[in-house]
């Protein structure tokens, strides 16, 4: 069945990523000045006015988006070609489509609302017009990252938004423990995109004609070669079969490229960085390390459905690290006590279950998981940096208590995010979750069973309710503390009118994932984003029709059952901070509770490991380098040096000799010489008679001059 | 006249010889005189003996072989020219004095290489 698809051309998609980076470079550049001159408030007016601007473009294009034939929901701007090599050809252009247009719209919603909270939230702060620039910046990349029309546009945005992520982590760079974290970030980023750039040469290559007119030798042009998101899938067919290195190639373009999205999302093995990345401004956790930025992977893996569909290893091999990291992650912030370290690997395991839903097969799911996650991960976030305010910068949780009865809004919209994430179906986090587990379980296409994912994911988002929870009583619940004498006070409307819109989208964006056994038609979401997604419409599934129906109720209870599970556990453990147990757990298992609380010692094996083999593989270069390259290089020049001090020593008394003893002897008999012109008139008299009588003489003599 | 002219045997004939001698005197004394005299004034009354001796030469010749005029010519050339050269050689003294205070030669070494 061929659907008749059109693109629409529209003028104005451009704007959307041009705002940010207007907003960016003013405040980048002329920033300083601007807020010493007049304080904040221009700072404010052009780096949080334009986000919001942006924004209205961005929801205008995407009602006009809604306004199209379903099929046909692509909408491109381009504004001229890059560059155009040997039939390879790459537009600056941007492109609109269902999945692309509901992550322009997180990115541009979200981050502008953290823009306005940055503003409480960074008040004090002196490099004020830093962060604003830097923030610009990054929704600038995002954007690009997002609304990019080819993988390269996509890879410029993907590479800007780990420089923003590296420049917010190490804000506040005076402390060498931020400067390092944002070291690693970027660091453990780089390993991730060279997995993405591998993955693109690969699929450069095989789309570029790699097996057209059975070239043997040469490198021939199929004619019609494409890095355009819209145009590929068209030509994946063609090389579905296609093997290099005795691997088909999709499968291995596919491994690359999630290798790409491990580091960028913080997937095992490359998640390390993100708990580190905690130590930049808490408005920079919510909007790159829980919002956007870390969802760029599944955005990508998502985008790339069409790749991926082919290739049943790659998709395993995604669903497997999703939910090994989903559940590996909620281990550890189990046993956490900074409250951003909960978040961050609670982050980190919910990024798993979003790789969980595009590894089945179940897209959709998989970026419904997205924008939900964004506004509770970053309502979350945001109410985490409102305690931390609240508590003069201390982060450890076993510090807090009782804070819900002074901070009301931050209590309730703290544990309405935590709701959502537990996964109750009155918040939109059940639905996404649910839908995702449901997937997996029901995937019939992957290389392992698709109950052994839904297992792992299962007793996962038990351990996710009980964290949450558990910060939540340990912040909030049990007697007041009082720091620095006081209490804690309430945060500024400007504050808690974010963390109330979050909280309210959190529960609001449920509408877009209600399933189909509850309403009868398919949820809102899933019926938007299937053209994007209609390469994976008919993947084979366990149980098809009446029997699915009647199973995903069921389902869903035991989903319910676990969340209500760990939810009562947590509240009978650290409600009001009563119960002894924890502590005499703590003690009993003291050995397990060191192994999770130090996170497994993956850093510090990563660090006996990777970063010792690198210092000491550089270490060896420089050695090399210093005593066998230098020493080779040294020696030749101690030859030239040898070779010229001879000849400098022939030039000084050879040469030289000969041409001063020319010079000598001539001014020997100058000196000489010169001893007749005694300058007195009788000596030159003297002299003419005694030439006058030698001319006589001669004349006399030798000439017969009479003759 | 013509008597004694008759009776009046000389003593020496005076011939083209005598004359040279005498010049060749008078140029070896104006040599001897330039040579070592120190004062200026006497080393160019030396140059015009010298000049006088080479102009009794000519008339000698003149005298005794020549046939043209060339002798006499070229000695009244001579004496203008020795009369020009004093005034030269004067003025040249006159300015040797203002700038050295004296007129010895041997003092006049600026040219000394």
């Amino acid at each position: 069945m061929e659907v008749e698809k059109t693109i629409t051309e529209i003028s104005y998609l451009w704007l959307i990523p041009f705002f940010p980076a207007i907003g960016a470079f003013i405040s980048g550049a002329f920033g300083k000045r601007l807020q010493a001159k007049w304080g904040k408030a221009p700072i404010i007016a052009v780096s949080v006015t334009l986000p919001w601007i942006s924004f209205v473009i961005a929801l205008v294009a995407f009602i006009k988006l809604l306004g199209l034939d379903e099929n046909s929901r692509t909408m491109v701007t381009h504004l001229w070609t890059w560059f155009d090599v040997a039939g390879a050809k790459a537009g600056m252009a941007f492109a609109m489509d269902p999945l692309s247009g509901m992550m322009t719209m997180i990115v541009t919603f979200v981050g502008s609302l953290i823009h306005i909270y940055s503003i409480g939230y960074m008040h004090d702060d002196e490099s004020f017009w830093r962060f604003f620039s830097h923030l610009n910046m990054f929704l600038f990349a995002m954007l690009m990252l997002v609304l990019g029309d080819n993988i390269l546009l996509m890879f410029v945005g993907w590479e800007g938004v780990g420089l923003c992520s590296y420049l917010l982590i190490g804000f506040w760079y005076t402390d060498v423990n931020n400067a390092k974290a944002g070291m690693k970030a970027f660091v453990v980023n780089r390993i991730g995109d060279f997995g993405f750039l591998v993955g693109f040469f690969i699929l450069f290559w095989a789309v570029g004609g790699a097996w057209s007119h059975a070239s043997q030798s040469g490198y021939t042009m199929s004619g019609h070669f494409t890095i355009t998101f819209r145009e590929l899938p068209a030509m994946m067919d063609a090389i579905a079969g296609k093997e290099l290195w005795g691997i088909p190639v999709l499968t291995l373009v596919g491994i690359f490229f999630f290798i790409g999205a491990t580091g960028k999302s913080a997937q095992i093995p490359l998640y390390v960085w993100l708990p580190d990345a905690m130590a930049g401004p808490t408005p920079v956790s919510a909007l790159i390390h829980a919002a956007t930025m870390v969802t760029a992977g599944v955005y990508m893996v998502a985008r790339f459905n069409f790749l991926y569909i082919h290739s049943p290893t790659a998709m395993t091999i995604i669903a497997v690290v999703g939910v090994a990291t989903a559940f590996f992650a909620a281990t550890i912030g189990v046993f956490q006590y900074d409250i951003k370290k909960v978040l961050a690997y609670s982050t980190v395991s919910q990024l798993g279950y979003m790789f969980v839903g595009v590894g089945v097969g179940a897209y959709w799911a998989g970026s419904y998981h997205l924008l939900t996650h964004a506004f509770f991960k970053a309502c979350l976030f945001l109410g985490a940096g409102s305690v931390i305010m609240a508590m003069h910068h201390e982060q450890d949780m076993r510090k807090m208590g009782g804070l819900g009865k002074v901070m009301p809004i931050t209590k309730w919209t703290y544990l309405i995010a935590c709701i959502t994430i537990a996964g109750f179906p009155i918040a939109s986090g059940f639905y996404s979750k649910d839908e995702i587990l449901w997937q997996a379980f029901n995937s019939d296409y992957l290389l392992v069973p698709g109950w052994s994912i839904w297992l792992v994911g299962f007793i996962a988002a038990a351990l996710t309710s009980f964290y949450m929870f558990r910060s939540y009583y340990m912040t909030f619940t049990g007697t007041t503390v009082k720091v620095h004498g006081h209490e804690p006070q309430e945060q500024k409307p400007v504050i808690t009118i974010v963390l109330a819109t979050l909280a309210m989208f959190a529960v609001l964006t449920m509408v877009l994932g209600i399933p189909q056994w509850l309403t009868g038609a398919n949820p809102v979401l899933e019926h938007f984003l299937a053209p994007v997604f209609e390469a994976a419409e008919n993947l084979p599934k366990v149980f098809t029709g009446e029997a699915a129906h009647h199973i995903e109720p069921w389902m869903a209870l035991a989903s319910i059952a676990v969340a209500t599970l760990g939810w009562i556990v947590a509240r009978w453990l650290y409600k009001d901070r009563k119960n002894p147990l924890p502590l005499k757990l703590k003690e009993r298992f003291s050995g397990i509770h060191k192994l999770i609380y130090n996170k497994y010692y993956v850093d510090e094996a990563y660090h006996a490991t990777a970063v010792r083999g690198f210092l000491f593989t550089g270490r060896a270069a420089s050695w090399f380098d210093r005593v066998i390259v230098d020493g080779m290089v040294n020696f030749t020049g101690r030859i030239g040096q040898g070779l010229c001090v001879i000849d400098g020593l022939i030039d000084k008394y050879i040469v030289d000799g000969a041409v001063n003893l020319l010079a000598g002897i001539v001014h020997f008999f100058g000196d000489q010489l010169r001893k007749v012109q005694t300058g007195k008139l009788p000596s030159y008299l003297a002299g003419f008679a005694l030439g006058l009588t030698i001319l006589i003489v001669i004349s006399q003599f030798l000439f017969d001059v009479y003759a | 006249m013509t008597e004694i002219t008759q009776i009046v045997e000389p003593i020496v004939n005076v011939g083209l010889n005598h004359f040279l001698v005498v010049a060749a005197v008078l140029f070896t004394l104006g040599i001897v005189c330039v040579l070592t005299r120190k004062n200026a004034v006497a080393v160019m009354i030396g140059i015009e003996l010298m000049l006088n001796a080479a102009g009794l030469n000519m008339i000698a010749f003149s005298r005794f072989g020549g046939e043209g005029v060339e002798g006499p010519m070229f000695t009244l050339f001579l004496i203008v020219l020795a009369a020009a050269e004093a005034v030269v050689a004067l003025a040249l003294v006159i300015a040797l004095h203002r700038r050295l205070r004296t007129i010895d030669v041997d003092r006049a070494d600026e040219l000394r290489g």
